[in-house]
């Protein structure tokens, strides 16, 4: 009797002991899983860099460093610079910015400071939302709805009104077109707007109440708190929200191509047509005939792939900052 | 000295005025914007719309038609990347919540993986057509749903690890303690506890590649016709909305609004579902 149970309870462990062995196989396998889907994630990267400088591999040979510096662009002679479309990326991008960064902050303000609490969380909604919406859609609106509205009311007035100005004539001369630098910039500024407040908004809502109390119970006004406890405190978190959406405006591409004219010249006035890296490409590749063409194309997105890698790595560090501060903070 | 307090008290008091109103100015200014857009997008989409829009092919210039094939293509390419990324998404995510938390790699892996998240959806065209169309010397639809693989990919991992590490440890460590193997902890326990938020992440990188129109324009083309040969060219709504949009044609113009309509409900849709879902988690 007793064997037959010393029996039963060995061949017991021995089932538990197979089954944790299993376990523990299937538990290695599930963590090399699991370790190869994330390094895939770097091997995406690596590759994409890689295709890239493969793809552009031509250009890259036969125009080097010129290819920066040339603001030529003749398909038919195959002679390519990028120097417009850099130009173009980064001066929409800056411009997007000065607008968009002031009004976001604004707006991001007005949304934790000012409005009513019954109002707080269906405009926050109502703003984020927003921010999920395609760009596309941002660039028939603007082809459609502003570009016509700015052409025929806006620009002319404009363009008298700084005449005898010396540097916004340049700046503000031509023909009104409706489409062009100004225009695309505009449209890029309204597109990030959204982002900008919403992540401005979350940050300034890591700013520990016991500081804005502390600085209200001195005296202090509601623009005081905001500029002297809230701004300083979220510093790293706005300007990383910031160049988030730097990055997002220097390769959009559907909200830019529609109304940017895609001209590859260098003009000094800011209502003439230009165009960005990204709507190069996306105005241009399909129809590319030629090896030269489309190593050209895909070595322009090459360096849009190097701006906005800088862009985003900065804005990922300072997000990283406010992060480990916020997390010191609560511990 | 009360005239000079006085005096800069005022002064406090005007600049706290001048700098919230223009706050309230900015606030209203972006708005209205916004508002703008929703309008004519409301107005001239709705004026577009119609059942034709659902049942009927692209037509050419000056005829009567629709957006089905557009659709059709949309949605498949769509379900493709959704089917293809959310796996490795799920499981990238996991290794970094849970196996790989603190290690060197994941620190990497995160860096990469926030990076991809808003890198130029137009580099992931040029990526593809480097990598797919260009070996397979051809336009296809394969090429497209792998094009928004690549972005469904990134907003996956993000949520999964957000939301893995909300579970509480204690969790973990009750299942550790009655025996479960790792593996098992994360598939019977940490999976299930945060799996509202999970399909959070899987209905937003729905919402964010169902109006990406570059990486599919430079990968897939576009079809006039009835295709659901995925080796080829295919129709989609982004792409379709941006060809009718460049055209000189007034009807192609209205289809291209009821297009952009479509694909903006759809995504307010989706974030909707994805908020309620989030927000019933935390209650």
């Amino acid at each position: 009797m007793a064997e037959i149970a010393l029996n039963t309870t060995m061949s017991v462990t021995e089932d538990k002991i197979a089954a944790v062995k299993r376990g523990g196989a299937g538990d290695a396998r599930f963590k090399l899983l699991t370790f190869a889907a994330a390094a895939l994630i770097v091997l995406l990267f690596g590759g994409m860099m890689a295709a890239l400088a493969d793809g552009a591999w031509v250009s890259i040979k036969t125009f080097g460093w010129s290819f920066l510096t040339s603001q030529a662009w003749n398909p038919v002679t195959e002679n390519f610079g990028a120097l417009a479309s850099i130009y173009g990326t980064l001066i929409t991008s800056v411009l997007a910015m000065g607008l968009a960064v002031p009004v976001g902050i604004g707006i991001a303000i007005f949304l934790t400071e000012i409005c009513p609490l019954p109002l707080r969380r269906p405009i926050g909604i109502a703003i984020e939302l927003l921010a999920g919406i395609p760009s596309i859609v941002y660039g028939i609106w603007g082809l459609f709805s502003f570009a016509p509205f700015f052409q025929e009311y806006v620009q002319p007035w404009i363009v008298d009104a700084v005449v005898n100005i010396p540097i916004l004539q340049t700046l503000f001369e031509g023909p009104p077109y409706g489409i062009g630098i100004f225009t695309a910039s505009f449209i890029l500024s309204i597109m990030v707007l959204p982002f900008i407040s919403a992540v401005t908004r979350d940050v300034f809502d890591t700013v520990p109440s016991q500081l804005k109390e502390s600085a209200y119970a001195m005296g202090c006004t509601t623009w005081e708190v905001v500029w002297c406890v809230v701004l300083p405190f979220s510093r790293a978190g706005v300007v990383g929200g910031a160049m988030l959406a730097l990055g997002r405006a220097l390769g959009e591409t559907m909200a830019v191509t529609f109304v940017i004219g895609n001209s590859h010249r260098i003009h000094g006035s800011l209502f003439a047509p230009g165009t960005t890296i990204s709507a190069t490409v996306a105005n241009e590749f399909t129809e590319a005939v030629g090896d030269l063409y489309k190593s050209s194309l895909i070595e322009a997105g090459l360096i849009l792939f190097f701006i906005s890698f800088v862009v985003l790595a900065c804005a990922q560090i300072m997000l990283r900052i406010l992060h480990k501060r916020a997390g010191g903070v609560s511990a | 000295m009360i005239a000079i307090n006085k005096r800069i008290y005022n002064g406090r008091k005007r600049s706290n005025a001048f700098f919230l109103a223009l706050s309230t100015l900015a606030a209203v200014f972006g708005i209205v914007w916004l508002a703008l857009i929703l309008y004519s997008l409301f107005y001239n989409g709705f004026s577009g719309l119609s059942l034709k829009v659902f049942t009927e092919m692209t037509p050419p210039p000056g005829q009567d038609g629709g957006l089905a094939n557009a659709i059709f293509g949309s949605v498949v390419m769509s379900l493709l990347a959704v089917f293809a990324g959310t796996p490795i998404g799920l499981l990238a995510g996991t290794y970094l919540a849970e196996y790989g938390r603190y290690s060197k790699m994941s620190e990497v892996v995160r860096f990469i993986n926030d990076i991809l998240l808003s890198a130029p959806s137009i580099l992931i065209g040029l990526f593809i057509y480097v990598i797919v169309v260009a070996t397979t010397h051809t336009f296809s639809g394969w090429a497209g749903a792998a094009a928004l693989t690549v972005i469904v990919i990134p907003v996956v991992v993000r949520t999964t690890e957000n939301m893995l590490l909300l579970v509480p440890n204690g969790l973990r460590e009750a299942a550790a303690a009655l025996g479960a193997p790792r593996a098992m902890v994360i598939k019977a326990v940490t999976w299930r506890a945060a799996r509202a938020g999970i399909v959070t992440g899987v209905l937003l990188a729905i919402a964010r590649i169902s109006g990406e129109t570059a990486p599919l324009l430079l990968t897939v083309l576009s079809n006039q016709f009835w295709s659901t040969h995925l080796g080829g060219p295919i129709a989609s709504l982004p792409v379709m909305i941006f060809n009718f949009a460049m055209s000189p044609y007034e009807d192609w113009h209205k289809l291209a609004w009821a297009g952009a309509l479509l694909i903006t409900i759809a995504v307010l849709t989706l974030s909707i579902i994805a908020r309620v879902l989030e927000s019933s988690r935390k209650h």
